[in-house]
């Protein structure tokens, strides 16, 4: 902001704001907060805010322009560490409440309010600024909008969800809160969410503008306010629950359900009621499950960005050995998030179809013709391998050989620079047994990424024997440099993830033999809450992948592989890929199963699944595999899509009792078998016991739901997933 | 920065290296736009090349390349391609023209650079999308429209819509109009006819030097002689492309035989199969000083002089290449049998052919060569062109000044040789040539 202010005099100093002003009597409200590199609405900074709206109003200046003394953005939002304190409804209902003076006085003072934004304008933020009569928003793309309370499992408290839809229209605000969406700033000037657009070089001078000019406030066109309208609002109201339904079912997700609920009964209240009404809600919200847990999976996922900061040098160049689905994609990803990358294959075909498919990404990506061209730039296809030299990372992603890796790796090894690391994309061969070879096994450790690429948060960070710290923190810090969530697991068949969904699968192929729709199976997972069922999943994966993985998890054949997926291999219906496996696939979309179905789903077969699930997660847990239940869970929702209303698999055991499911397992094991036998583990598992909440609204639980369509991945609402 | 603290001998002393070098394959166009602007393709050749080597781009003292034709986004070429190639902000890059030997040109003012000890590092070449050469509004048709917005009124504006003549929608070929020489008025083509019927060369002397170009190329191909030259190109419509496009594996006589005059119709000589291909491509070489050599512990191919550059008539553009190779050898004081290998460009083998008979020409030599009594002496075809030239791989105009001596520095480690020269004709009538030399 190198925009020249004539500041005449400060009239008000405080921790974190401050009221400078102008010689043209304009008030330069900046908020700067003391206590942290980003400006968020906490306790003290609201309080501050109620001792600073009297000031103004007072000294009733021409105007009043609010804007942020950091560089980072305008602000990020309410302080998410706070919610997790309140003890009650009530409390909740208090703390929320006190801020609704604040924003009704600043919304209401006597002349032009200009909130100036450049950066994050999140949550809270972007409630505080639609108090304001005006918006104007910096031209970059580091300009972002939007009110993602939904993703905790929330929606605004801050008179967002009555003050959005009178600015903007009421679809366009709904569909902004009930996908937590964020926006640009020019898709915001768009939807007219922001006054005026312009770069940060005429930011003040536009403030300023817009103080003298003071035009009419924005006022959405007739045609955004005719859904509001009384007749069409419950018609409008009872289509979007039926859709929200399909993607988020209330029992799982009330949130976006509560939004709708507000929007409607709006229309039939006096604004202050509207507004208390929002709180009432919010505050049932926060004692409910489903936000506790999103929540507590938003901190997880920062806690394991934060296990990639601290490493002195950034990744920033990556050499990829294999350009297979897996290969060109990371290569693809990781020339998207800044990385310059090299390429390697002995097939130019496998390049150049990387290539396509990189260019293919970017496209969906971005429009900008020249950031498409510079991540092409960035990723360049290196037949011969030069970029081994210069990389900081290398990876290897060939097809899963020892012995061609091992001689991979001790080809590289002699051409790495000083500080590089080796890493493998393996799934299944042992850390240990490839780093056999090197004159610095230390410096070998596993990058798991998962498929597709450039959806998935999480890269499991495999821990060999003899991998060190170092190498571990470089993997971690790469892992954060293309924004994905680290996470460290111990060298073992399956690591974590590919571990605990097997045991899943398996059960799910096993209803099938016995007679069980795919189907109907599926629709028993997604009840649950997964994003898709367990012989989806296995068709999308590929029948052929799943059944060497299992091999490779069980190598001495302890249980037997399902026969159905050895006989449907062999068939060579392999999944989506071939056009068959558990489904038909005409025209790659998925049909109905050719398989006989001749029973319904038995009684314990969602327990059966998730049984199956639970134990082995139990099981990895007490053989620490990862460091503790927390990352477990994290992963296993970030991994994997597991419900995160849940959770994750440990979360799920601790809420409905740690009991329940050892006894729910002893039955199973009685009608099935040993494979229900609970791991050892549960003995010693001791999982904090979570605060119990009444249930924020009990009327929904009796409430039909549809399930989720498949392939409709709910991790948008998963915080920190897009 | 490189720039050498302190430097030993006279300026033309000191020699410069060619340290590495790369192009892309050359792709013909057959009519249509190919998917890669000219910035792409020296982007596509400069990275690997400079992947491979010790330092990084940004430590690069300058960036020069050569381009006849860019296009309107492109218009200071080097920089855009310096930029993209992640030779940093503080590079300084520019773009220099000659047309056909705007590769050479590049080069050459990268040698002096360096000999003058203005820089240690620059990454020089040359480069043309020629499929891309636009097309142009006519210059009635520009005239037309801007009455049409001056006039008003309903009858005026039918009258002047009256004056619109179908002629004027025939665009300009840009291409065409750059292979035309300006002040003779005679195209490329043209110019290589008028040597044509000076030395008497016949269509059957021009088709078979053009065959053996293609047989050269075809066996070089076979041999992989271009695989340290060539960086193969990623199209983003799927195919790999790792060869020069240019090549017709097929050629025959009999097929060349019946091509029909492009130039003089209906009787000329030149055709399609025995002039040069438009073709796109681009070509870069790594110039350093001794300095910059030793510092970064490099393995030069070898080592190049300043171009001698030459001018003549216009109308006899096609041999400026004798008039450029005499300077160069009376300049070094080399007879021409010491030279062990040629590149000289073909731009059309009617052309190619005058230049070897005028160096060997007694007359053409004394009356038209400054400072010669005696003939040059005739360069054996062997030795000359060796791996196919530019009727067989194509000729992108800017980039072949640059490519011919790369491939020529190849051909003297390949051949364990001292000496070669490469050289081309100039539109416009100039010619230039290149002493290179290995180590």
């Amino acid at each position: 902001m190198s925009t020249q202010l004539n500041l005449t005099h400060t009239l008000f100093h405080g921790h974190h704001w401050r009221i400078e002003i102008d010689t043209l009597s304009i008030a330069w409200v900046t908020l700067d907060r003391a206590d942290g590199s980003s400006n968020i609405l906490n306790q003290s900074v609201l309080e501050e805010l109620g001792e600073l709206l009297p000031v103004l109003e007072k000294e009733r200046p021409v105007g009043a322009i609010f804007r942020s003394g950091k560089k980072g953005g305008f602000i990020a939002g309410a302080d998410i560490k706070e919610f997790n304190h309140f003890a009650s409804v009530a409390q909740a209902r208090d703390r929320i409440r006190s801020v609704r003076p604040l924003f009704c006085q600043l919304e209401a003072l006597p002349f032009p309010t200009v909130a100036q934004i450049s950066g994050f304008c999140l949550g809270g933020g972007l409630e505080l600024a639609l108090c304001c009569r005006f918006r104007v928003a910096e031209d970059s793309p580091a300009t972002r909008l939007g009110l993602p309370e939904v993703k905790l499992g929330i929606h605004p408290g801050f008179g967002g969800t009555y003050r959005l839809p009178q600015l903007i229209g009421d679809l366009k605000a709904l569909s902004l809160m009930l996908t937590g969406k964020t926006l640009s700033a020019r898709q915001a000037k768009k939807i007219g969410l922001v006054d005026w657009l312009v770069p940060g070089r005429h930011l003040n001078r536009t403030a300023l503008a817009l103080i003298q000019k003071n035009p009419p406030p924005h006022q959405p066109p007739w045609i955004d306010r005719l859904p509001g309208l009384s007749p069409l609002r419950s018609v409008v109201a009872y289509f979007l629950r039926k859709k929200i339904e399909q993607k988020a079912p209330k029992v799982h997700y009330p949130a976006p359900h509560r939004i709708i609920d507000l929007w409607q009964e709006s229309r039939f209240l006096s604004p202050r009621d509207a507004l208390d009404q929002e709180i009432d809600s919010i505050a049932h919200l926060f004692m409910g499950n489903t936000s506790h847990n999103l929540i507590r999976l938003f901190h997880l996922g920062d806690r394991m960005k934060r296990l990639g900061k601290g490493g002195n040098n950034p990744t920033q160049r990556l050499h990829v050995i294999g350009a297979g689905v897996m290969g060109g994609d990371i290569a693809a990803w990781c020339a998207w998030k800044g990385l310059t990358v090299t390429l390697q294959d002995t097939q130019e075909e496998m390049i150049a179809g990387s290539l396509q498919r990189a260019r293919k990404l970017f496209k969906r990506k971005t429009r900008d013709r020249r950031r498409i061209q510079a991540a092409m730039d960035r990723l360049i296809p290196d037949m011969k391998g030069y970029g081994v030299a210069k990389a900081d990372v290398v990876i290897e992603a060939i097809f899963e050989n020892l012995s061609a890796k091992q001689t991979l790796l001790s080809v590289l090894e002699p051409q790495l620079k000083h500080g590089a690391i080796l890493a493998s994309n393996t799934s299944s061969i042992c850390l240990e047994e490839m780093a056999q070879p090197l004159q610095h096994p230390e410096r070998l450790i596993g990058i798991h990424f998962f498929n597709p690429v450039a959806l998935m948060p999480l890269i499991e960070i495999v821990v060999g024997k003899q991998s060190s710290q170092e190498a571990i923190q470089i993997g971690c810090s790469f892992a954060t440099a293309i924004g994905r969530s680290p996470l460290p697991v111990k060298s073992g068949p399956g690591f974590l993830i590919n571990r605990i969904l097997m045991p899943y699968l398996f059960e799910g192929i096993q209803l099938v033999t016995e007679g069980v729709a795919p189907k109907e199976v599926d629709r028993a997972a997604q009840q649950f809450g997964m994003p898709m069922g367990p012989l989806a999943l296995v068709d999308v994966v590929g029948l052929d992948i799943c059944l060497s993985v299992a091999r490779i998890l069980n190598p001495n054949q302890s249980q037997p592989l399902p026969p159905l997926l050895e006989t449907l291999v062999a068939q060579g219906h392999l999944g989506k890929k071939s056009g068959q496996g558990f489904y038909t696939y005409p025209g790659g979309k998925k049909a109905a199963s050719r398989l006989k179905a001749n029973r319904a789903l038995p009684e314990d077969g969602s327990h059966r699944l998730f049984g199956a699930l639970l134990n082995e997660a139990v099981a990895c847990l007490s053989e620490g595999v990862v460091e503790d239940a927390a990352l477990l869970d994290a992963g296993v929702v970030f991994g994997t899509g597991y419900a995160p209303f849940r959770g994750g698999p440990l979360q799920t055991i601790a809420q409905s009792t740690k009991e329940l499911w050892l006894e729910r397992l002893h039955q199973l094991q009685t009608a099935h078998g040993d494979r229900f036998t609970p791991h050892p583990g549960w003995e010693t598992l001791n999982l904090p016991v979570p605060a119990t909440f009444e249930e924020s609204d009990n009327e929904h639980k009796n409430i039909r739901h549809h399930p989720p369509v498949a392939g409709q991945h709910p991790t948008g609402l998963i915080p920190g997933a897009h | 920065m490189n720039r050498p603290t302190h430097t030993q001998g006279h300026p033309s002393q000191r020699p410069v290296y060619v340290v590495d070098g790369s192009r892309t394959p050359f792709l013909t166009t057959r009519g249509r736009a190919n998917p890669f602007s000219a910035t792409d393709l020296a982007v596509a050749a400069g990275r690997p090349l400079l992947l491979r080597q010790p330092f990084e781009a940004d430590a690069l003292d300058e960036v020069i390349l050569g381009c006849v034709i860019p296009a309107p986004d492109e218009v200071n070429i080097a920089r855009v391609a310096s930029l993209r190639l992640g030779c940093g902000p503080k590079t300084p890059a520019w773009t220099v023209q000659r047309n056909c030997a705007s590769g050479m040109q590049a080069l050459d003012t990268a040698v002096r650079n360096i000999q003058g000890g203005h820089a240690g590092l620059i990454l020089a070449g040359g480069v043309d999308a020629m499929s891309r050469a636009p097309l142009q509004w006519r210059p009635e048709l520009v005239e037309w429209m801007v009455n049409w917005r001056l006039t008003h009124g309903f009858f005026a504006k039918m009258r002047a819509l009256s004056k619109l003549s179908p002629r004027y929608l025939r665009p300009v070929i840009t291409l065409l109009k750059g292979l035309t020489d300006p002040t003779v008025g005679l195209s490329m083509g043209q110019t290589a006819e008028e040597l044509a019927h000076r030395f008497d060369i016949s269509r059957q002397a021009m088709d078979s030097f053009a065959l053996e170009s293609q047989n050269r190329l075809k066996q070089a191909q076979e041999e992989g002689l271009f695989e340290e030259e060539i960086t193969p190109l990623f199209s983003p419509l799927g195919p790999v492309i790792s060869q020069d496009q240019g090549l017709h594996p097929n050629s025959q006589m009999a097929k060349l035989a019946k091509l029909k005059p492009v130039f003089d119709r209906p009787t000329g000589l030149l055709t399609a199969g025995n002039s040069a291909q438009i073709t796109d491509g681009a070509c870069w070489l790594l110039l350093a000083s001794q300095q910059m050599v030793e510092q970064w512990n490099l393995k030069p191919l070898g080592r190049i002089s300043p171009a001698s550059w030459a001018g003549l008539d216009p109308s006899q553009m096609g041999l400026g290449p004798a008039h450029a190779i005499s300077e160069l050898l009376l300049k070094e004081n080399l007879p021409l049998e010491e030279v062990a290998y040629w590149e000289i460009n073909e731009a059309f083998a009617a052309q190619v052919i005058a230049c070897t008979e005028a160096m060997a020409s007694p007359d053409y030599c004394q009356q038209a060569l400054t400072g010669r009594t005696e003939p040059l002496g005739t360069i054996p075809r062997e030795r000359l062109n060796v791996d196919g030239g530019a009727i067989s791989l194509g000729h992108p105009v800017g980039a072949s000044g640059a490519r011919i001596v790369l491939h020529l520095l190849h051909t003297l480690r390949r051949k364990q040789a001292k000496r070669g020269v490469a050289a081309l004709c100039i539109g416009g009538g100039q010619g230039g040539a290149m002493l290179a030399e290995a180590l």
